[in-house]
């Protein structure tokens, strides 16, 4: 049983204070590779926030029997056999997406983000708040990287939801601007994912400045990703 | 209007900055001339555009950073700023593309990394390297030889607007891009003298027109650097950087590599030499820096120009330079007075 300021820490710190790709920036190189439009972040995301609520619910589950010295590979093999079962689903389900997602599923199990909370909140906790603290990593995770495939494809080709067919064959995707747009590539490009990325950080940042100014009472709550060794 | 609460010596650094950016503008003057006479007079348009972008985009970021704009909207950077990325852009490019760069300039390059004096990379080339990768078509349509100069002012402006189709008029390339294209397609069989000799768009020693005006910004750098606004090391070190790489390969093979003298007058070397690499922020600011800075910059420009896939490589060049600045600061501090370089 779980008391409601548990449930309510565990998802505030998911969503926002300890967001894996703004503060604790950790999954950098799906991070870029990836959100070249908003599909492609948000499926990415799915996938690991599948991987991640079942990564954790396992481990959770087992932490009492693996022993601490090899508890390392142990995580890794849980991750990678729930990693091949995504990446199996995602084949067969999605076969053009898999496609385009390419290595980046499969890379899932080398993501620090999964890793880092299995060992540094999943080794530790009992089952329901682990699970739970996977899904709400990976639904920081999924805002932040449909936000920045959103933009990215918004700057650099004028549309959303490119590549919706992929997944929903009834869709099309939108073009928001004229069709003329002549399309400003470099936020395609790695550059302007770090660009952009940059952007949201300040705009992050900037948020939580102006709350603390609000209510200079209420210290602000701690975003520092380091507590908890990831 | 008499200040006397400031102390003078702060009165005479608070202008300094405008003054010296009001003489690297100045100096700019002859290039514009030489543009304006030979090119065309759409040329003033487009800096009248980058000016109005780079002082709007100035006035918002200061206002977003809650800093006096009446001291830094008057220095000038931003003009300077403004009319290096018109005088390196295409000519008829579109209106909005200018904007685009020099916002990105003055927005991304300059206020995002703390304002002036504080940027890491020439913004003007920020500018040229953004709207080269993302409009690498836009950025290449130079006008045909002696279209800017048949065409009405007019109708340039048509086409500057967006109102009148770039498609048939804008076939020409920079007589850099005209050299490597022609070479490639010739596949052996058509040699550099031949080429320079029989093609409308080369003139006396480079590109026809085009040669007076990288003389005229010639001419403005040694102004600049007669009235000890520039040091010699930045602008020597990359003529010489240049100079050398092509003289090398053009006296190894005279009939695949244009001569050095090509090459200066080309393409951005020379407003590059006087104008980009002598910038005090983003370059180095020892002596013996200044100097291994442009000699590089040099070398990787001519690199990149010549067997590179962009029409010329200056501006990645420098900006590839900039990030190695911290480094050739650290091991070229000079010794200090009177104390002997320990080894």
């Amino acid at each position: 049983m779980m008391i409601r300021d548990e449930f309510r820490q565990i998802r505030d710190n998911g969503v926002w204070h300890q967001n894996t790709s703004l503060v604790q920036i950790l999954g950098l190189c799906p991070l870029l590779a990836v959100t070249t439009n908003l599909v492609n972040g948000v499926m990415l995301s799915l996938a690991t926030i599948i991987v991640m609520a079942i990564s954790n619910a396992a481990v959770s589950s087992l932490r009492n029997l693996i022993p601490h010295e090899i508890r390392i590979p142990v995580f890794i093999l849980i991750v990678a056999a729930l990693v091949t079962v995504v990446d199996l689903i995602f084949n067969a389900q999605f076969h053009d997406l898999y496609l385009v997602l390419g290595i980046f599923i499969p890379l899932i199990v080398t993501n620090c983000i999964v890793l880092a909370r299995v060992e540094a909140f999943a080794n530790k906790n009992p089952l329901l708040q682990s699970t739970l603290d996977g899904v709400f990593m990976g639904v920081g995770m999924l805002w932040t990287l449909a936000l920045l495939g959103g933009l990215r494809e918004l700057i650099g080709g004028g549309t959303l939801f490119s590549g919706i067919d992929m997944v929903f064959p009834a869709l099309q995707q939108l073009q928001l601007l004229p069709a003329d747009y002549p399309g400003f590539l470099l936020a395609i490009l790695p550059p302007g994912a770090f660009i952009l990325l940059g952007c949201l950080i300040a705009w992050k940042n900037w948020v939580e400045a102006r709350a603390a100014a609000r209510s200079p009472g209420r210290p602000p709550m701690p975003s520092a990703a380091v507590t908890d060794g990831a | 209007m008499t200040d006397f609460t400031t102390p003078p010596y702060l009165l005479l650094e608070r202008s300094s900055v405008r003054r010296v950016m009001l003489q690297v503008l100045a100096a700019l003057l002859p290039g514009i001339a030489a543009y304006v006479w030979l090119i065309g007079p759409i040329i003033l348009v487009q800096l009248a555009i980058a000016t109005l972008a780079a002082l709007a985009g100035e006035a918002l970021m200061l206002g977003v950073r809650r800093q006096p704009r009446g001291l830094f909207l008057t220095d000038g950077s931003a003009i300077v700023t403004a009319w290096l990325i018109a005088l390196a852009f295409p000519p008829m490019a579109p209106w909005w593309l200018i904007v685009v760069g020099t916002l990105f300039a003055i927005v991304v390059a300059k206020h995002l990394y703390g304002g002036l004096g504080q940027n890491p990379f020439n913004p003007a080339m920020v500018a040229f390297a953004a709207c080269i990768v993302s409009f690498p078509a836009l950025m290449s349509q130079w006008p045909a030889l002696g279209l800017t100069l048949t065409l009405t002012l007019s109708e340039q402006l048509q086409i500057i607007a967006g109102l009148a189709s770039r498609v048939d008029v804008m076939s020409g390339a920079t007589p850099l891009d005209a050299l490597k294209t022609a070479l490639k397609l010739g596949d052996g069989e058509l040699d550099v003298p031949t080429l320079l000799a029989t093609q409308e768009v080369f003139g006396h020693f480079a590109g026809r027109g085009w040669e007076w005006v990288t003389s005229g910004y010639l001419l403005g750098g040694l102004w600049l650097w007669q009235r000890r606004i520039i040091a010699w090391h930045a602008p020597l070190g990359f003529i010489a950087g240049l100079s050398l790489l092509a003289g090398v390969l053009w006296l190894w093979q005279p009939q695949q590599f244009a001569s050095p003298l090509f090459h200066l007058f080309s393409g951005g070397t020379l407003l590059g030499a006087f104008f980009i690499v002598t910038d005090p922020v983003s370059g180095c600011t020892t002596p013996k820096g200044k100097l291994i800075f442009g000699f590089s910059a040099g070398l990787l420009a001519y690199t990149i120009r010549v067997f590179g896939g962009y029409p010329d490589g200056v501006a990645f060049a420098v900006l590839l330079l900039n990030l190695c600045v911290p480094l050739i600061d650290m091991y070229s501090q000079p010794p200090i007075f009177g104390l002997k370089n320990e080894k």
